[in-house]
Parts: structure tokens; C-alpha cells; sequence
């Protein structure tokens, strides 16, 4: 790795660490009420839903809520895809959405996955954009965090029947924190030149005009076929190039730190109007982790330890770090099939070198390989180079660091809750082997948190092992696969790592938008939000009855060394174990074939 | 269940309102307001007439002008209203082959020069919009250009020089040659 490398990376984790005491400071206040600033539009949301801000919710009723509001959600997006050909603000008249595709979106952007099965430019009016996918941005990362709340409040509350009251969480979590940052970063992205418009498709000129061969029709608006049945194309010369424009930077914004991930266009943050600048990249893929990183202080805040917070932060960053790590060094070795045809992969002043197939220049490979860590740790999904072009090696880390179960980060809200569920699983390992009663910041943990535990940590390795094993059984399934052998094998195994851990990031080859892969994935995003979101409020409702249990000599305490090095443990074994027999087949194998050949 | 009803829809009214009309048209106003040229996707002007985006790459094979990053976009490379990687894997034999016939298509444009070639100039971007190469990239084509041109390689290496980029703010990303303002600078010399 060069010393610019280095000092990139080190610049991003040291400015993402020292935000986090501020931030998480501040969305503690938010949750505690004591941020009040917008206090007269809160009142007003409140009296016109007939919501009574004082009451207060068993996890049960939050649970309905939750999930009422989410399913609303979908079916407004899959409404808006369906008919957005008679509706406004469509200037290149774009049709209605197929009833799969809508379907696979719908779920994918209220699950705050943003799976992008379809592409941003050529299928999606501006109206859907803003109406559908830029709200469920907010409020599905919103949902999120409202849960993560819930169950800290388990934690701190003694003998309580309730857990808090949802409409509460999701309006603040909106207004006080995902608005105001998506505000200011949207803002400073157009500066760097992120458009943010009205105005249909820009067209210009070529300098060089350039052909190519398009199938030809006849009259009657049929391709035509030569007498051995082939398409018959045509000579034709393009003299312009038509811009995509839209209202991009608004949705970019919000994209990046609600951890959603959905671009605005096809090739998401790769595209030069969605990321012109180093600067804008910088900003982008340090909005992935600033929310679910400053929520661990908030954590900690909330339940009166900071140094419990500080914990799971530093688990989460000693992976993440380790793992980029990894990655760029991945990266920067090159394809040993180009070093072969004599190609320059060499790193130096005037050239990042490496794997460049996949890449855009401005960010090189230190940037697209350190974000393809952190959208990956986070349940982000949002990319800035394709990820199915990386090597073996540097594409394996993202898969698995999605198949860990998106808790190092993770989604702004799921991934804490997710990592509070391991540490709840770690303090009972431990108290099993020391043979004491497991308790977790004061609550006993017993056999219904295990339970749900289990229920957590293993719907995801079920939904990507499972999912993979029927696409790869079923020709539907292995006919939309891109690249041939091990690594078409990979494909599947990354999409359905990705839907089953509500990441949306892909390796983008493989052809998903097909009426199998829309709903098999679709239903991938439901059960892996809900069916953890459920058992998480489950917990949180059963430790809030609970009394609260004076630490005494035979506590393990939860914010030392020793206990992060365990949550560390606990979360790389359950994640190694079930994914290695599965990595060995695709990304493991095509390393080997990809080093055997020199 | 039909108590949360109410309340679901009407805060999905009312946050889509906020979060999907207001905020959008908000940061439009501002954008349109403060930065109007980066807003509406950084226009290159020319007698009043855009002639391209300063973001956006443009296919070029003329060996009078630089060649930027092999597209993968469809139907044809560095189409802007569909932008697209090649998601080829390093190991698939499709990608070495597209290598193999850009490393030719090189050569015949420029048949002296045997020097190793810059990776970037023979690999698909991630966007297909790439508007940037590599200044090792932009140095390989340098004698290409000036012989086709019949100018001085100085007078060329002053131009790459004038539209080469370095790190932001010294550290981030990765220095860069704007390939469009390149050959637009060379275009305006005749």
C-alpha cells in the first residue's frame, strides 16, 4: 500500500471516530427530549395523525405500528412505480414499472435495503424518485432507528410495561437528525456538482461521432430477421450524447446516510453526477458510517455507561479496519490476467495502478476499495466502483462482511440493535463458561432473549444459504449469471448475501431484474428486516419488565478489552463458520484459479 | 391494529410531504440559487451552445485526440442516459479478450510506441462516464497526438499539463487528466 494510501484511510476512520462524541451526544438529547428545536412542526405532525405524544406502546403495539407503517410505505411505492406513466413530473415519459420489478423496489426501499434491480435513469420518473424512493429513504432508516431506541430502552427501564411510543421515534429521528445532515451534505454535493433539477435530459454534442449496430425494424415496428432467423441491425452513428439529469442530490444525501444505498442512477456513486469530486466521495462514504457509528455513543449515553458504547464502537471498528486492510491491498495487486498481456498495473505518481477494470479515476483504488468496506459493513449498498469486477480476494470482503449479519455498523439503527443482540449472546457464552448467570447492563439475560437471540442471529444465514441453493438449483436462477464459473457462482451467493442481510449492494452482472430473482429476493429484504425487527422489540419489551440487577463481584463487565475481543469473537465465529463451506465455492476457488494460471 | 391505522397513513402523508416535496424543493432552491451551473450537470459552453458536461467523458478512437477510459455503457460507449460498468470478473476470458483487442487497437494507432500500458486505458470504468485517465495514461499518448497533430510533444505536454488535476486538497482521490477539456484545448489551437 502507498503512504497516500495510508494516509486516506487513516484520515477517514480519524474524522468518522471524532464525530461520533458529538453526534451521538446530540441524538441521545434528540431521543431524551431534551432537543426540542423544531418543537411547533413535531406538535402539529402529532395533533393531525391524532397521535398523543405521551403515550406510550407495549413492544407489541410498537411491533404493529412499525410494521403498518413499513407495509403503507411499500404499497405508496409500488402504487407510484405502477402508474407514474399518468403521472406528472416524468419528462422523458417513462412507463409503468413492471409488477415484479415494482414489487422487488417497493420491498427493497421500505426494508432501507435499496436493492437496485432496475436502472435509476431509464426507469424511474423524477415523481417516483422523490415521492417514493426518497421518503422511504428517510423514514425506513427512521424505522430503524426508532427500534434501536426501543430496545435500549429495555435496557434502562425497571418493571416497565412500555417501551416507547414509535410515531415519537420515527418523527424525531426524521426531523432532528436525518433531515438537518441530509440537508447540509445535499447542499455541499451540488457545489462539487451533483445535479439537482427539474429539467429533462440534457442533450450535447459529440466531438467525435461514433458507430454502432442497432436491430433494424420494418414497418409494421417488428425487428426484422434474416432467412437464418438472426436479428438484422443496422449502421447507425450517434452525433450526441444525452445527459440524465434530476433532483440527485437531494436523494444522494439522504442515500448515503440513512444507510440506504438506492442511486439515483444505474452505476449509483459511481456515476460523475452523483460523485464528481474526491471531495464528494469523501463526503459520501463517510456519511455511510457517521450515523450507525455516533448511535454507539448515544447507546451509551442513554444507558448512563458512555464506556459500554466505546465498546461496540471498537468492535465494530477493529473489523472494519482490519478488513480494509485486506481489501486495498486486494485491490492494488492487480489482475495477474492483464499483468500477463503486458499491461502497467504498477502503482506510482502518475497512476493508481491495480485492478482498474470497475473503476473510476478520480477515486483509484484506495477509495473504491475503502468504500466497498464500509457500504458493506454497513448496510448501506450504495457503490462507487462495480464490485463484480474486483478481484476474488477484494470481492470476498464485502460478501462477507455483509454475511456477518450487518452489525459492524451495520443500517443506521439495525446494525446496533443487531450488535447488542451479539452482545447479548457473548455475555451468555461467557456466563457459561465461567458459570454465572449471563446479565447485560443490569438486566438478567434468560431462555426468551436467548431465544430470540437465536431467532436473530440465524434468519440471515438461512435466507443467503437457502436463497442460493435454490437459485443455483433452478435454470431460471443460473441463466441470469453473468460471468462464467466460480465467480458466476459468487454472483448469486453476493445477491442473496445481500438481500437477506438488507445490504442492496450487488455484483451487478448478474441479470436480477428478472421476474425469479425480483421476488425470490424480494422476499429475501422482508424476512430479513422484519423478522429480526419483531424478536429485537420482543427482547426489548421483556428486559424493560425486568428489575435492574446490582453489579456485584461476579458481573462480567461489558466495556473492557476483554469483552470486546469476546463480541469480536462471537460475531467473526457464528459468521466464519456458516459462510466459509460457501466462500470456499465461489470467491476462495476462482483466487485459486485466478493465481494457479501465473 | 385499526388504531395504528390513522396514525400510519397520516404520518406517511405528512413525512412524504416533508421529505419527498419540501425538502427536494428546498435544496432545488438553494442549488439553483448558489449553484446553478453544478445544479443543472456543469455545462461546457461555447458561443452560448453546450458542447458537453466538465463531468462527463466522451468516446474518443481519432488518434489525433487523447482516448479516455474504455466504456462499457450500451448502445454505444459513454452514453450518458445509461450509464454501466462491464461487471466482468478478472477471471472471465471476455474480459481478457476486450483488453487484448484495446492493447491492438493502441498499437495500430500508434505503432512505435512500445512502452507498457497504463491500466486505465485498458479497462472499462465503473460508470462508463469516466471523464478522466491517468497522467501515466495521458503520457503514453502524448507523441501519438503531437505526430497526428504534427505539433511539438512539448507543446502537447503543456496542455496535458494545464488539464491534469492533482490529489484534492493534496491527499484525496487520485491525480487525473480531463480528457474532454483536453482535446477541446487541442481542437481550439487549429
Amino acid at each position: 500500500m502507498t503512504a497516500n494510501s495510508l494516509l486516506q484511510i487513516a484520515l477517514y476512520v480519524g474524522v468518522l471516530l471524532a464525530l461520533v462524541k458529538p453526534l451521538g451526544g446530540y441524538m441521545a438529547g434528540v431521543y431524551e427530549g431534551q432537543v426540542r428545536w423544531l418543537a411547533p412542526l413535531e406538535r402539529g405532525i402529532y395533533r393531525l395523525c391524532g397521535v398523543s405524544a405521551g403515550e406510550e406502546m407495549r413492544w407489541t403495539g410498537y411491533a404493529v405500528a412499525v410494521l403498518l407503517f413499513n407495509l403503507l410505505g411499500a404499497l405508496a411505492v409500488f402504487a407510484l412505480q405502477r402508474l407514474q406513466g399518468d403521472l406528472p413530473l416524468n419528462p422523458q415519459n417513462l412507463p409503468g414499472v413492471s409488477p415484479d420489478s415494482a414489487f422487488n423496489t417497493a420491498v427493497s426501499f421500505a426494508t432501507n435495503t435499496n436493492w437496485q434491480g432496475y436502472s435509476g435513469e431509464v426507469t424511474m420518473s423524477y415523481l417516483t424518485q422523490m415521492l417514493g424512493l426518497t421518503v422511504q429513504n428517510f423514514v425506513s432508516a427512521a424505522s430503524g432507528m426508532a427500534v434501536l431506541v426501543a430496545l435500549i430502552r429495555g435496557f434502562t427501564r425497571r418493571n416497565a410495561g412500555t417501551i416507547g411510543n414509535f410515531w415519537v421515534d420515527m418523527t424525531r429521528s426524521t426531523l432532528y437528525i436525518l433531515l438537518p445532515l441530509s440537508l447540509i451534505l445535499a447542499v455541499i454535493l451540488v457545489g462539487q456538482g451533483v445535479v439537482q433539477t427539474f429539467n429533462p435530459y440534457q442533450a450535447v454534442p459529440l466531438i467525435e461521432t461514433v458507430g454502432y449496430e442497432q436491430p433494424k425494424t420494418g414497418a409494421d415496428g417488428q425487428a426484422l430477421k434474416d432467412a437464418a432467423g438472426k436479428p438484422v441491425t443496422e449502421k447507425v452513428e450517434a452525433h450526441e450524447q444525452t445527459l440524465a439529469l434530476g433532483p440527485a442530490a437531494s436523494q444522494v444525501a439522504i442515500k448515503q446516510l440513512g444507510t440506504n444505498g438506492g442511486g439515483f442512477f444505474n452505476v449509483n456513486s459511481a456515476h460523475p453526477f452523483e460523485n464528481p469530486t474526491p471531495l464528494s466521495n469523501f463526503l459520501e462514504v463517510l456519511a455511510i458510517l457517521l450515523i450507525p457509528a455516533a448511535l454507539c455513543y448515544t447507546f451509551g449515553a442513554m444507558v448512563g455507561d458512555t464506556r459500554q458504547g466505546w465498546a461496540i464502537l471498537a468492535a465494530m471498528t477493529l473489523v472494519f479496519v482490519a478488513m480494509i486492510f485486506v481489501t486495498v491491498p486486494a485491490e492494488q495487486s492487480g489482475n495477474p490476467a492483464l499483468a500477463a498481456l503486458g499491461v502497467d498495473q504498477s502503482a506510482g505518481a502518475a497512476q493508481s495502478g491495480g485492478n482498474m477494470e470497475g473503476k473510476d479515476i478520480r477515486f483509484g483504488i484506495t477509495n473504491s476499495a475503502l468504500w466497498a468496506v464500509a457500504t458493506t459493513a454497513a448496510s448501506n449498498g450504495s457503490v462507487n466502483a462495480m464490485h463484480d469486477s474486483f478481484t476474488p480476494l477484494g470481492g470476498m470482503i464485502p460478501m462477507w462482511m455483509m454475511q456477518l449479519g450487518e452489525v459492524i455498523y451495520g443500517g443506521v439503527g439495525s446494525g446496533l440493535y443487531g450488535m447488542i443482540v451479539f452482545a447479548v449472546v457473548a455475555v451468555f457464552v461467557a456466563g457459561l463458561m465461567i458459570g454465572r448467570t449471563p446479565e447485560y447492563l443490569g438486566k438478567k439475560i434468560e431462555a426468551y432473549e436467548m431465544k430470540m437471540a437465536a431467532i436473530v442471529i440465524l434468519i440471515p444465514p438461512l435466507l443467503v444459504l437457502g436463497g442460493t441453493a435454490i437459485a443455483v438449483l433452478v435454470e431460471v436462477g443460473k441463466s441470469s449469471v453473468a460471468n462464467p464459473g466460480a465467480h458466476g457462482f459468487s454472483e448469486i451467493l453476493y445477491a442473496f448475501s445481500s438481500a437477506g442481510n438488507n445490504n442492496g449492494s450487488a455484483f451487478a452482472g448478474l441479470s436480477a431484474n428478472t421476474p425469479f430473482y425480483n421476488f425470490m429476493l424480494g422476499l429475501a429484504m422482508l424476512f430479513a428486516r422484519y423478522w429480526l425487527m419483531v424478536p429485537v422489540l420482543a427482547i426489548a419489551g421483556n428486559l424493560a419488565a425486568k428489575k435492574i440487577v446490582p453489579t456485584g463481584p461476579g458481573t462480567l463487565p461489558t466495556h473492557t478489552p476483554l469483552f470486546v475481543g469476546l463480541l469480536i469473537g462471537t460475531v467473526i465465529i457464528v459468521g466464519a463458520l456458516t459462510f466459509i463451506p460457501a466462500l470456499a465455492l465461489g470467491p476462495v476457488v476462482e483466487h485459486l484459479q485466478m493465481m494457479g494460471k501465473t | 391494529m385499526l388504531q395504528y391505522f390513522k396514525p400510519a397513513a397520516f404520518m406517511l402523508l405528512i413525512l412524504t410531504a416533508i421529505t419527498g416535496i419540501a425538502y427536494p424543493l428546498l435544496v432545488t432552491g438553494i442549488a439553483q440559487a448558489v449553484f446553478p451551473s453544478q445544479a443543472n450537470g456543469s455545462l461546457i459552453m461555447q458561443g452560448g451552445q453546450p458542447v458537453g458536461s466538465a463531468l462527463i467523458g466522451q468516446p474518443f478512437s481519432d488518434p489525433r485526440h487523447f482516448w479516455g477510459r474504455p466504456s462499457a455503457t450500451a448502445p454505444f460507449a459513454y452514453n450518458a442516459a445509461a450509464s454501466s460498468g462491464s461487471n466482468q470478473g478478472p477471471t472471465n476470458s471476455a474480459l481478457a479478450d476486450a483488453v487484448t483487442a484495446r492493447i491492438q487497437a493502441l498499437h495500430e494507432a500508434d505503432p512505435h510506441n512500445k512502452a507498457p500500458i497504463p491500466v486505465d486505458l485498458v479497462t472499462a470504468s465503473a460508470s462508463g462516464l469516466d471523464p478522466h485517465i491517468s497522467p501515466a495514461a495521458a503520457a503514453y499518448q502524448i507523441e501519438r497526438v503531437a505526430k497526428a497533430r504534427k505539433l511539438s510533444a512539448v507543446k502537447v505536454q503543456e496542455l496535458v499539463q494545464r488539464h491534469t488535476e492533482g490529489r484534492q486538497l493534496g491527499v484525496l482521490g487520485e491525480a487525473r487528466v480531463d480528457v474532454l477539456a483536453l482535446n477541446l484545448a487541442l481542437d481550439a489551437l487549429r
